[in-house]
């Protein structure tokens, strides 16, 4: 299953689910949603975090999360 | 609203302030409520309570609330913001109304807030700010249909020039309904069990309007900060949500999502509604083509770190001329009070005492000033959260979080807006730990204690001619100070709060141009705060420190006495041969004004008179109370070199570091008025000797006396702030333990290890 960290900088998804039943609350509220359009901009210079954007604002979250949610490659 | 008739007592209207962060509502508080402001704590945690009172206007109070993205209580400033709004705040009683302050560049995500404070069932105004940024980006917003669409009063509005606000003021006077609009929907598989927790709590508590009760009920099903308070005014409902998550659970419904997925459902075609987009979304911002060079994989560290040696210059370098001019300005005034007051113990108290030891806080002001201009310069323009983005994986390996590299940075100067800057953590752990450590970063304070003993005792020279052994000397107790702080905050997060990783979810904001009154304001603002708070506490040691060292008084020692008077019948000996030289009285030779002989004579006796003094006041440290303590725990400090003088100061320094150079002065006498050459503190250290002879400072006891600063933890105000900002004495006590333990061991280390090596 594609996560949001086998996207590569520059690439586009949609999230689709997610990869346990409890997903972090936080991320919801931020809009990481199924069904949302996601772009990853880069990795930060030493690899972790990375920045993505959604619903129009930059968010940085770890690898460790981004591992944690599916997509679908655009 | 109808007008108060004019005997009847006008109520202060409450009005919140709410908004995500990073959206202008720290400027939108200033602009409503101009310096009416009052900054305290909310009760029991560390919070920041700001409120106002609203310009040109009587009886209405502006409660600005921390900024959050959602009222879910996950963090503790979602639950202080919820508190709030729902009236459970002790000691505050709901607001009136909400302004809800919202970013036009992101209004999907900054209207789910809004939907939220909505069905608390408060009226809300949304303030539409950043107008001019949308307007930038290309963004149009159809303000009517928004305002229709939410059932709102919406007021565009560009904080930071000022734009708006009397639109704004006018919706605000004007005391809107709550809406009955923004009726957003919830998934059937949770919307029915929701419904029948809604019945039960209406059952339980009647009198909450729908959609509280809906708030209420989803709230308590997907969040126990919610579901717990209910414990005792609903059992019922209690339950009843606990068997529902159960089903649910079961049924593998994702009622989690439920509150998320609902609102964004209705929120993103009311975004794509009213919003027109008159550029290539996909076209890279400005903020992008920044971010494209400051965060790049090979520029981005280096910036960073140019940036970084910049500040340091700055707090460090170009601060220097002020702060001289503060320490000779305070002497000054010493020297003035000194000349008007009468000779006593009330001079001494305050000389020594009072001007002395504030003086020492107000010299680091220039310092405090530059450190908290540039860290509101890197807040303000977004900068901040891209050092976080940047260090985040380095100092995740040392136990910390990127967010911790701000707090610590700022250590350097003081560790006490680094401490206070570690609010900035949302994860309580990575907080804790970063408090912890902090103080290891060599503060300002450190400075005057590395300076006196590296200008007195490392030789000056340089390795390849450019390498300074001076300067080397100073880099490396910072060095060292810093290296230790993450070894500790590795042994802390390893050993001591073992627990589930935290998460790193952080917003990067689109780059702005700082508002240079703002963040003067701000730097102003900040400083005051730490003048204030470690003022007070240096002025109560100063006093202290000054009773310590002047009692118990000294006996006049005889032999002294007898000097004295030797060296007053010497001079005036001396003075009535030249008089009669001269063929006058030994009064009228002195009226007739300076001559050379006379003012050699006068000069000796000077001279005479302070190498007595000298003496005496060495007499009298060592009775005085600091003095036998010096001695009593000198036993301990020998093995790290030091002699109970040494000790005295060190425990001095306990109160505040640069303490120990004001000690120090007064036991060797140091700095005393008279006309005779002023004995520098420098090199009463370097005469001093044991009574074997033995010089008691070395350079190798200079050294173990540096480290020993290093780490110990030799703050008053640290440990008190420390108190404050994580409630409790057990985390201020375990520091001061676990930094006077690498204190002690690595002083030992050095003294004795340099001895074995024969360098001693």
């Amino acid at each position: 299953m594609l996560t949001l960290r086998d996207l590569k900088p520059g690439e586009r998804g949609t999230v689709t689910g997610y990869a346990d039943d409890d997903p972090p609350g936080r991320l919801l509220e931020m809009g990481l949603l199924p069904g949302t359009p996601v772009e990853v901009v880069r990795r930060a210079p030493l690899g972790d975090p990375i920045d993505l954007k959604v619903r129009g604002f930059h968010l940085s979250i770890r690898q460790h999360e981004a591992q944690r949610i599916q997509v679908e490659r655009l | 609203m109808p007008a108060p008739t004019p005997s009847a007592e006008v109520r202060t209207r409450r009005i919140a302030l709410a908004g995500n962060p990073n959206v202008g509502k720290t400027t939108v508080f200033n602009l409503l409520t101009g310096l009416r402001q009052k900054i305290a704590n909310y009760p029991g945690v560390t919070v920041e309570r700001k409120s106002g009172r609203l310009v040109r206007t009587e009886h209405v109070e502006i409660i600005d609330l921390p900024g959050t993205y959602s009222l879910n209580p996950k963090s503790i400033d979602e639950r202080v913001a919820y508190d709030v709004l729902v009236g459970r705040m002790d000691g505050e009683a709901p607001p009136d109304m909400v302004v809800c302050v919202v970013d036009a560049t992101n209004l999907e995500r900054n209207l789910y807030l809004v939907t939220q404070i909505v069905d608390l069932g408060l009226p809300v105004v949304v303030a539409l700010n950043m107008m001019d940024a949308a307007q930038e980006a290309g963004l149009e917003i159809d303000v009517h249909t928004l305002s229709k669409r939410l059932g709102l009063p919406v007021v565009p509005i560009t904080a930071r020039s000022n734009v708006g606000f009397d639109d704004l003021r006018a919706a605000m006077a004007e005391q809107p309904e709550p809406s009955t609009e923004a009726k957003w929907g919830l998934m059937s598989a949770v919307d029915d069990p929701v419904q029948r927790l809604m019945q039960q709590l209406d059952d339980e508590v009647p009198g909450l309007p729908e959609r509280r009760r809906q708030f209420e009920a989803l709230g308590a099903l997907t969040s126990d900060p919610l579901l717990n308070p209910w414990k005792g005014r609903a059992p019922g409902f209690y339950q009843a949500v606990l068997d529902t998550r159960a089903d649910l659970e079961e049924r593998k419904v994702p009622y989690r999502m439920a509150e998320m997925t609902g609102r964004y459902g209705w929120l993103s075609p009311l975004a794509a509604d009213v919003i027109t987009r008159r550029k290539d979304p996909s076209e890279q911002t400005r903020s992008d083509k920044i971010d494209a060079v400051l965060t790049h994989r090979i520029a981005g560290p280096l910036i960073f770190a140019a940036i970084l040696v910049l500040i340091f210059q700055a707090v460090f370098t170009w601060a220097i001329p002020a702060m001289d001019l503060i320490e000779t300005t305070i002497v000054a005034l010493g020297s003035g009070v000194r000349s008007i007051m009468p000779n006593g113990m009330i001079e001494d108290v305050m000389v020594e005492g009072v001007i002395t030891g504030v003086g020492n806080v107000l010299v680091f002001l220039p310092q405090i000033l530059l450190l908290f201009f540039f860290l509101g310069l890197m807040e303000d323009t977004g900068y901040m959260a891209r050092t976080a983005f940047i260090m985040d994986r380095l100092m995740r390996r040392m136990g910390l979080s990127g967010a911790s590299v701000v707090p610590l940075l700022s250590s350097y100067a003081c560790a006490i807006p680094g401490i206070m800057a570690a609010r900035t953590l949302a994860n309580e752990r990575d907080r804790l730990i970063t408090i912890m450590v902090a103080p290891l970063m060599s503060c300002s304070a450190r400075l005057p204690v590395y300076t006196l003993f590296i200008g007195a005792f490392i030789p000056v020279g340089a390795f390849f001619g450019f390498i300074g052994y001076q300067g080397l000397a100073m880099v490396s107790l910072y060095l060292l100070g810093t290296v230790m702080a993450f070894v500790a905050a590795w042994v802390l997060k390893r050993f001591v709060f073992k627990g589930s990783a935290s998460m790193f979810v952080m917003e990067l904001p689109p780059y702005r141009l700082p508002r240079m009154r703002q963040v003067l304001w701000r730097m102003v603002d900040r400083s005051k705060a730490f003048v204030v708070r470690a003022g007070r506490i240096i002025f109560g040691l100063s006093i202290l420190l000054w009773f310590l060292a002047s009692f118990p008084k000294a006996n006049p020692d005889p032999a002294v006495e007898n000097a004295r008077a030797e060296v007053q019948a010497a001079y005036e000996a001396r003075i009535d041969s030249i008089a009669a030289a001269e063929g006058l009285s030994a009064g009228e030779l002195v009226a007739r004004g300076p001559m050379d002989a006379v003012n050699r004579v006068e000069e000796q006796r000077q001279l005479q008179l302070d190498e007595l003094a000298v003496e005496n006041a060495g007499r009298q440290i060592r009775q005085s109370i600091i003095g036998r303590l010096g001695r009593a725990v000198e036993p301990i400090m020998r093995p790290l070199g030091f002699d109970w003088k040494i000790s005295a100061g060190i425990l001095s320094a306990f109160a505040a570091r640069e303490v120990i150079v004001s000690t120090m002065a007064t036991i060797y006498s140091v700095g005393e008025e008279g006309d005779g050459e002023p004995v520098l503190l420098r090199d009463a250290l370097k005469a001093d000797r044991y009574p074997n002879g033995e010089p008691v400072y070395t350079p190798l006891v200079a050294v173990s006396l540096m480290v020993f600063f290093v780490f110990a933890l030799q703050c008053m105000s640290t440990l008190a702030i420390a108190h404050r900002e994580t409630n409790t004495w057990k985390w201020p006590i375990v520091m001061w333990l676990y930094m006077f333990a690498l204190a002690y061991v690595f002083s030992l280390l050095v003294y004795q290890g340099g001895q074995a090596l024969g360098i001693g």
